[in-house]
C-alpha cells in the first residue's frame, strides 16, 4: 500500500513569522516513503475536506516529517492552534510527480515565493554548495527558512518586495542575474503563478531543465475526484492533469499558463 | 458471516451493500494504495461519456459547512478507453462493475449502452442529473419526459441491468423515479448533487470557475434520505441511497428509508477508508441485532 491515513503525533510545533507554522509530526510510515516534492493531506478539526500541506523535511531516521504552513482561512487557523502531542489525521505521501533529484554535484537553481519556500529545503540541502538559493518575500517580517536554506552550505540571495531585508526586486530578476551568470544544470521553483510562469519563460530562454510544484484546490487528494485540474501540453496534446497524483511537481515546459 | 451482508440487486449479487460513488473514485486504481477493491461490494466508476471530455476549468472545488461543492464537469477519457482500459482492470478484482454513463444527447447514450452491452460490467448507472454541463446531463433528469426518452432508449440498446441517476434539483422526484420504471429501468440511484454557489467576498467571484456546482457530503443527507423515502413509497423498482451517508448509521438510516444498497460518495475526500469503516460498522451491527442487512430495507415505521 503506497498510501498511509492514520493519526499522528504533532511533536514540535514553532512560529517561524506571522501566520506561518512549523511543525514536526511523528509519522514513521510516511516518512518512511516520502520524498522530495510530495505532500501529506491534513484533516483540520471541524472542516469537511483536508489540507494538503507540501513536505518541507523527511527525517526517515527518527520517523518524522516536516511541514511549514501559512494560516490562509478557517481551516489552516484551526491546525495552527494544534499544540505538541496533539494528535493528527493524515494522508499521505502524496503526489505522483516529485522533483528529480540529479547528482548533487550538478549546480541547481531553486527559486521560491512566500509560503512556496518551504518544498524547497530539501532541494538546497541534497545540492549543498552547488544550491543557489533564491526566495522571495513580502517584507521583512515574512522572511522564513534562511538558514534551513543554507545549511549544506548553499548561496542564499534573499528578496523581498520593499527591500526590507535583502536585496529589493522580485525573484525573477535575481534568477535572470544568476543565469546570466553562471552555469545551470536544473531550475526548481515554488510559488505564485504568476512567478513560475517568468522562471519558466527565463528557464526556455536558456535551455534549462525547470520543474515547478503547482498549487490547487482539492478534494481526495489522490486523483479520484479530478477536481484540482491543472492545463497541461504532453505528447503533443493539451489536457488537464491533476495536482495531487499527477503533480504536483511538474516539467515547466509542459504547463500551460493562463491568459 | 460476511453473507450477513450480501444483497442481491436487479440479479446482481453484492457481497456487502457499499459502493463508492460515481466521480468521487476514479476507476478505483488509486484507492488500491489504502485498500484492497475486493473490499468493497462494487465500484459506480468515473461518469463515462461517448468520447472523451476535458471538464470545467479549475477551481473545480469549494468547502461548505459539512460538505463541498464541486464542478468536475465529466472529465473522462471516453468510453473507448473505460472499455479498453479499465474494466479490465476492474474485472480481475472481485467486485461488482456498475458503468456510469452521460451524455450530451439521447444518441449518445445510446451509443455508450450499445457499447457496453457486448461488455461484462455487471450494472448500466445512467446520469442524468450531472448540475455541471452545458448540454445533456441534468436536463434531462429534469422533466419526466426527459428522463422516460434516455430510460427508454437506453433500455433498448442493452439487455445490461439499468439504474437511471436522479436529480434532487426537481419538484417530486418521485415523479421523476415511476416516469424511468414505466419506461423499463430496472433500479433507480439518488441523489445526485443540490445545485450550489459560493462566492469569495473579497473578490466578488464565485469560488468555483463554473459559478454554479452541485453540493454533496453530511450537508445533504437529511435531504437525501427523504427523497430516497418517497422514491422507495412510489415504485416497485429497487433504490440505491446516496447522498451525504459518512457512517455505518448513516448506511442504515438510508437502507430503513428504502435503499437496497448505498453508495458513498464526499465521505471518501474527507476519509478515504470511509467504504471500509461503513462496511466493518454494517457487518458489527448485524452480527449485533442477528440479521441479514437486506432485512432492513423500507423498514422505517413513519408516523
Amino acid at each position: 500500500m503506497k498510501y498511509t491515513v492514520n493519526t499522528y503525533k504533532l511533536i514540535q510545533k514553532t512560529q517561524l513569522a506571522k501566520g506561518i507554522f512549523d511543525f514536526c509530526i511523528y509519522c514513521p510510515e510516511i516518512a518512511e516513503t516520502a520524498v522530495c516534492g510530495q505532500f501529506i493531506n491534513v484533516k483540520a478539526e471541524g472542516f469537511f475536506l483536508r489540507r494538503p500541506i507540501s513536505i518541507c523535511g523527511i527525517d526517515r531516521r527518527n520517523g518524522t516529517l516536516r511541514i511549514v504552513f501559512e494560516v490562509r482561512g478557517k481551516g489552516t487557523l484551526a491546525l495552527s492552534k494544534l499544540n505538541t502531542g496533539d494528535m493528527m489525521d493524515i494522508t499521505g505521501p502524496l503526489g505522483g510527480g516529485h522533483f528529480t533529484m540529479l547528482s548533487p554535484d550538478k549546480k541547481a537553481v531553486i527559486v521560491g515565493g512566500g509560503i512556496g519556500n518551504p518544498p524547497l529545503v530539501p532541494l538546497a540541502l541534497h545540492y549543498g554548495k552547488n544550491a543557489t538559493v533564491i526566495s522571495g518575500f513580502r517584507n521583512e517580517s515574512a522572511v522564513i527558512l534562511q538558514s534551513d536554506f543554507a545549511k549544506n552550505g548553499a548561496d542564499v540571495i534573499l528578496c523581498t518586495d520593499d527591500g526590507s531585508a535583502g536585496r529589493k526586486g522580485f525573484v525573477t530578476d535575481a534568477l535572470a542575474e544568476r543565469l546570466d551568470a553562471g552555469e545551470c544544470d536544473i531550475i526548481y521553483a515554488c510559488g505564485p503563478m504568476v512567478m513560475l510562469e517568468r522562471i519558466a519563460k527565463a528557464a526556455k530562454l536558456h535551455g534549462i531543465p525547470c520543474e515547478i510544484s503547482l498549487e490547487e484546490r482539492m478534494g481526495c487528494g489522490v486523483g479520484g475526484c479530478l477536481v484540482c485540474a491543472c492545463r497541461i501540453s504532453r505528447n503533443g496534446s493539451e489536457e488537464y492533469l491533476h495536482v495531487c497524483k499527477d503533480g504536483p511537481v511538474f516539467n515547466a515546459n509542459e504547463v500551460i499558463f493562463n491568459d | 458471516m460476511t453473507d450477513r451482508l450480501a444483497v442481491d440487486f436487479c440479479g446482481v449479487r453484492f457481497k456487502n451493500p457499499v459502493i463508492p460513488a460515481s466521480g468521487t473514485f476514479g476507476y478505483g486504481r488509486e484507492f488500491e494504495e489504502f485498500y484492497p477493491l475486493s473490499t468493497l461490494g462494487g465500484i459506480s466508476v468515473k461518469g463515462t461519456t461517448g468520447t472523451k471530455r476535458t471538464g470545467n476549468l479549475p477551481p473545480r472545488i469549494a468547502e461548505t459547512p459539512s460538505g463541498c461543492l464541486n464542478s468536475v464537469g465529466l472529465q473522462n477519457p471516453g468510453i473507448d478507453h473505460f472499455i479498453a482500459e479499465e474494466l479490465p482492470y476492474l474485472k480481475t478484482k472481485e467486485l461488482a462493475v456498475i458503468a456510469n454513463i452521460a451524455g450530451s444527447t439521447a444518441d449518445e447514450y445510446e451509443e455508450i449502452a450499445r457499447k457496453l452491452d457486448s461488455t461484462d460490467v455487471d450494472m448500466i448507472e445512467v446520469n442524468i442529473s450531472c448540475p455541471n454541463v452545458k448540454a445533456g446531463g441534468a436536463a434531462f433528469g429534469v422533466s419526466c419526459q426527459g428522463a422516460a426518452e434516455i430510460t427508454k432508449i437506453v433500455r433498448s440498446a442493452t439487455k445490461k441491468p439499468v439504474m437511471m441517476k436522479l436529480s434532487p434539483n426537481v419538484t417530486d422526484i418521485a415523479e421523476i423515479a415511476r416516469a424511468c420504471e414505466s419506461e423499463g429501468a430496472d433500479a433507480v440511484s439518488l441523489i445526485n448533487t443540490l445545485l450550489g454557489m459560493r462566492i469569495d467576498i473579497r473578490t466578488r467571484r464565485p469560488v468555483l470557475h463554473n459559478n454554479t456546482g452541485g453540493l454533496s457530503g453530511p450537508a445533504v443527507f437529511p435531504v437525501a434520505v427523504r427523497m430516497v423515502w418517497q422514491v422507495a413509497n412510489a415504485v416497485k423498482i429497487p433504490v440505491c441511497g446516496m447522498g451525504g451517508i459518512s457512517t455505518w448509521e448513516d448506511a442504515v438510516e438510508m437502507m430503513m428509508a428504502g435503499a437496497r444498497i448505498v453508495q458513498v460518495g464526499a465521505a471518501i475526500f474527507a476519509d478515504p477508508m470511509a467504504p471500509v469503516k461503513i462496511i466493518d460498522g454494517l457487518s458489527e451491527y448485524c452480527q449485533a441485532n442477528d440479521i441479514n442487512i437486506s432485512e432492513i430495507s423500507g423498514t422505517v415505521r413513519p408516523w
